[in-house]
């Protein structure tokens, strides 16, 4: 804290500006269920009270989408937030609208240097490129597998075990699986939703495949590897073939309701609706990693703090000071706790609160120990159109209108030729 | 010019002044804009001439959601009409309860859009959604229906007429109340049958309403998209993509501005297209009193 103090008064000084009152903007989205506003209103007004001298002013700015809309936009403007929280996969959208500033260019002591190497390697991965590090992860998410208990046991299986490999989980399904004479269904397997941003949950099956989306520089994509295209062709087969799954486009936002009302017995969602599950489920539930195939992996998700470029400089820095306060070990283990995001940090897991936590809810811990096995989210240059077009690959597929092959091919096509501008 | 012409004017100004700054100067710019490359990093982007019309040529989003949004006007306007008009009939009769009539068929034109689409959202959920409890017990087998591109947008063109129908039932309503009852006993004592009454009197006197609705459903089955963002993002694979939801997603998801002008400027086109048309041959067969 003294270290950060001397470098905050030198470059005070070096302005010739009295420290009286800096005020940053906050931009902050919710994505999650909860009293979120409240808890980050009173974060801020706590740091105020340790920190005089700097006024934070949150605003909460809607849905990630609509955050990046308004911080964007404000931006254009000349009139950006001095701090947002934003997706991580928005890194290189925010670098090639020359929106942010990297966190090294302001935080260059020592004890800066350790703060942004002690967060998981996991969610660096989406916060660092072309050797610097844009994006200091907070709200950080990634895919999970929550199965029944009761059903399980009701169709014979051990109800503590999850499907360890794809093998298993479509030997589960197929006994959790209930048809009538007629062939309706009253209950499936397995759902993993497809709707919205099916890339995410993609990648909880091409990584386990052994296969990466895109390069760390973000200008290429390798959608036709046929490890890829095998991924793909196992989501679609077990909703078409091996019918364990419902067919079609499965929609997201209703999925973890699919779950309480037993239409499901296994299901794909993020650790963020740990809380809700937690709350929602009348039956007990378990919650384990993915399964694997040639190894284990997830995908992370979720929201890093970015500082904007056009803020002054004094106010960058003190927004560098109010992300390094929100992700001290007790602040992220709290935070963890609070939300169902996982905490950033492996010594907020250390934390006497977050032990815990974790004795009384052991399933806290699913998600941190997945990390080791997780890769970046999908995000490259002109992220939300490659995005799309791989979205609109696996829908075709999902739906019956394209092979696996040829949407992944169609999608390959299209991302190669917008990111061909970007390798130059 | 005459002191009258000078008032004339002035009276006018403060809403021309509006109209010019709020309304065509924006069609004038985004006309600019689609002229021009995006602008990236504050850098201004540079004169293309028609580029970005050539890239919607090849654009295969751009023409399925052309297409989308034909069959959704297609779909949604007649029916629409055609039921606003049938309720105001229902309610404009003489019987019990029909103030909470009127009600119930106005309450969706009041409840926002978007939360119309959430609730909705469950109506269409596979298995327990209240659609499938009814479709199950008619011994019908289990559907995906935001999931299937074939019943995707049939679906969110339920939402936009059940939204839309109550809205235009006031305007029927309003006009209905507006003919003289007169009109009726005469044709009554005439020996006119209901339907000769309703097809060769009301129905002409209630064409000036015709034409208003008209107008405001076709603006609005390009205009409205909210629920389509919350129920199935344009999904899947674009079956459900309308027009403006592709220029939202272009402007403000891809960023690319100058091409997301280009679109607007179609839109802007077919809207402008059809209100002309709609003026210029439909207002001849409009009778005004």
């Amino acid at each position: 804290m003294r270290t950060m103090w001397t470098a905050l008064a030198a470059c005070a000084a070096g302005f010739a500006l009295a420290v009286a009152a800096q005020e940053i903007t906050f931009y902050y989205p919710v994505a999650v269920g909860g009293p979120i506003t409240k808890i980050v209103d009173q974060m801020a007004a706590d740091f105020e009270k340790e920190n005089p001298g700097i006024k934070v002013k949150p605003v909460y700015t809607g849905t990630y989408q609509e955050s990046i809309v308004k911080a964007l936009t404000a931006d254009k403007a000349g009139a950006p937030p001095t701090i947002a929280i934003l997706l991580s996969t928005d890194m290189f959208t925010l670098i090639d609208e020359d929106a942010i500033v990297p966190f090294d260019d302001l935080a260059a002591s020592a004890d800066d240097k350790a703060w942004m190497k002690s967060f998981f390697p996991a969610f660096m991965a989406n916060s660092q490129t072309g050797g610097k590090t844009w994006g200091i992860p907070f709200q950080r998410s990634t895919i999970v597998l929550y199965w029944n208990k009761e059903l399980f046991k009701e169709a014979g299986l051990d109800p503590n075990h999850a499907p360890e490999n794809w093998k298993q989980m479509l030997e589960y399904a197929r006994k959790l699986t209930k048809r009538d004479a007629s062939g309706n269904v009253s209950q499936w397997g397995v759902q993993i939703p497809s709707s919205g941003f099916p890339y995410w949950l993609f990648q909880g099956l091409t990584t386990p495949n052994g296969v990466e989306l895109m390069n760390s520089a973000g200008n290429e994509t390798y959608f036709d590897k046929p490890a890829v295209v095998g991924a793909l062709a196992f989501w679609v087969d077990l909703g078409r073939k091996y019918k364990v799954m419902p067919s079609g486009v499965v929609e997201w936002g209703t999925t973890p309701k699919d779950f309480f009302e037993k239409k499901i017995a296994m299901m794909w969602t993020t650790t963020g609706n740990l809380t809700n599950v937690k709350n929602n489920a009348k039956f007990d539930f378990g919650v384990a990693m993915l399964p694997a195939e040639k190894r284990r992996g997830s995908p992370t998700g979720g929201g890093n703090f970015y500082v904007f470029k056009k803020a002054p400089k004094d106010q960058q820095l003190a927004a560098v000071r109010f992300a390094k306060w929100m992700t001290t070990p007790e602040r992220a283990a709290q935070w963890g706790i609070d939300t169902g995001y996982v905490a950033v940090r492996p010594d907020a897991w250390q934390t006497a609160k977050m032990q815990e936590y974790v004795k009384s809810f052991p399933v806290a811990a699913v998600a941190r120990d997945q990390l080791q096995y997780s890769v970046a989210e999908l995000s490259t240059h002109d992220n939300q159109r490659v995005t799309k077009a791989l979205n609109d690959g696996i829908q075709a597929a999902l739906t019956g209108a394209k092979t696996p092959e040829q949407g992944m091919k169609d999608a390959q096509a299209e991302a190669a030729r917008i990111l061909r501008s970007y390798r130059r | 010019m005459s002191r009258n012409a000078i008032h004339g004017w002035l009276l006018l100004l403060p809403a021309a002044a509006l109209l010019a700054l709020f309304t065509h100067w924006p069609v004038v710019g985004t006309l600019w804009d689609s002229f021009h490359a995006t602008t990236r990093a504050g850098k201004p982007g540079p004169f293309v001439g028609l580029e970005n019309y050539q890239v919607m040529v090849s654009d295969e989003v751009f023409w399925r959601s052309l297409t989308n949004n034909l069959w959704y006007a297609l779909g949604t306007i007649p029916v629409s009409i055609a039921l606003a008009l049938l309720m105001a009939l229902w309610v404009n009769s003489a019987m019990r309860g029909r103030t909470w009539l009127r009600m119930a068929f106005f309450t969706p034109t009041v409840l926002p859009m978007i939360a119309v689409a959430n609730i909705w959202l469950f109506f269409f959920t596979p298995q327990y959604g209240l659609l499938e409890q009814v479709t199950t017990a008619l011994g019908m087998s289990s559907r995906n229906w935001l999931g299937d591109p074939e019943t995707a947008l049939a679906c969110v063109m339920v939402v936009a007429i059940w939204k839309e129908a109550g809205f235009f039932m006031i305007f029927y309503l309003a006009a209905l109340q507006s003919i003289a009852p007169s009109l009726a006993e005469a044709a009554a004592i005439e020996g006119a049958s209901r339907s000769y009454y309703f097809r060769r009197v009301v129905f002409p006197l209630l064409m000036p309403t015709t034409l208003f609705v008209l107008v405001n459903a076709v603006i609005n089955s390009f205009r409205l998209v909210d629920h389509i963002v919350v129920m199935t993002k344009g999904g899947p694979n674009n079956a459900t993509s309308l027009l403006l939801f592709h220029i939202y997603q272009v402007g403000f998801s891809f960023w690319d501005t100058g091409y997301a002008a280009a679109l607007t400027v179609v839109l802007l086109a077919i809207l402008a297209a059809a209100a002309i048309g709609q003026f210029v041959f439909l207002d001849k067969r409009v009778h005004y009193q």
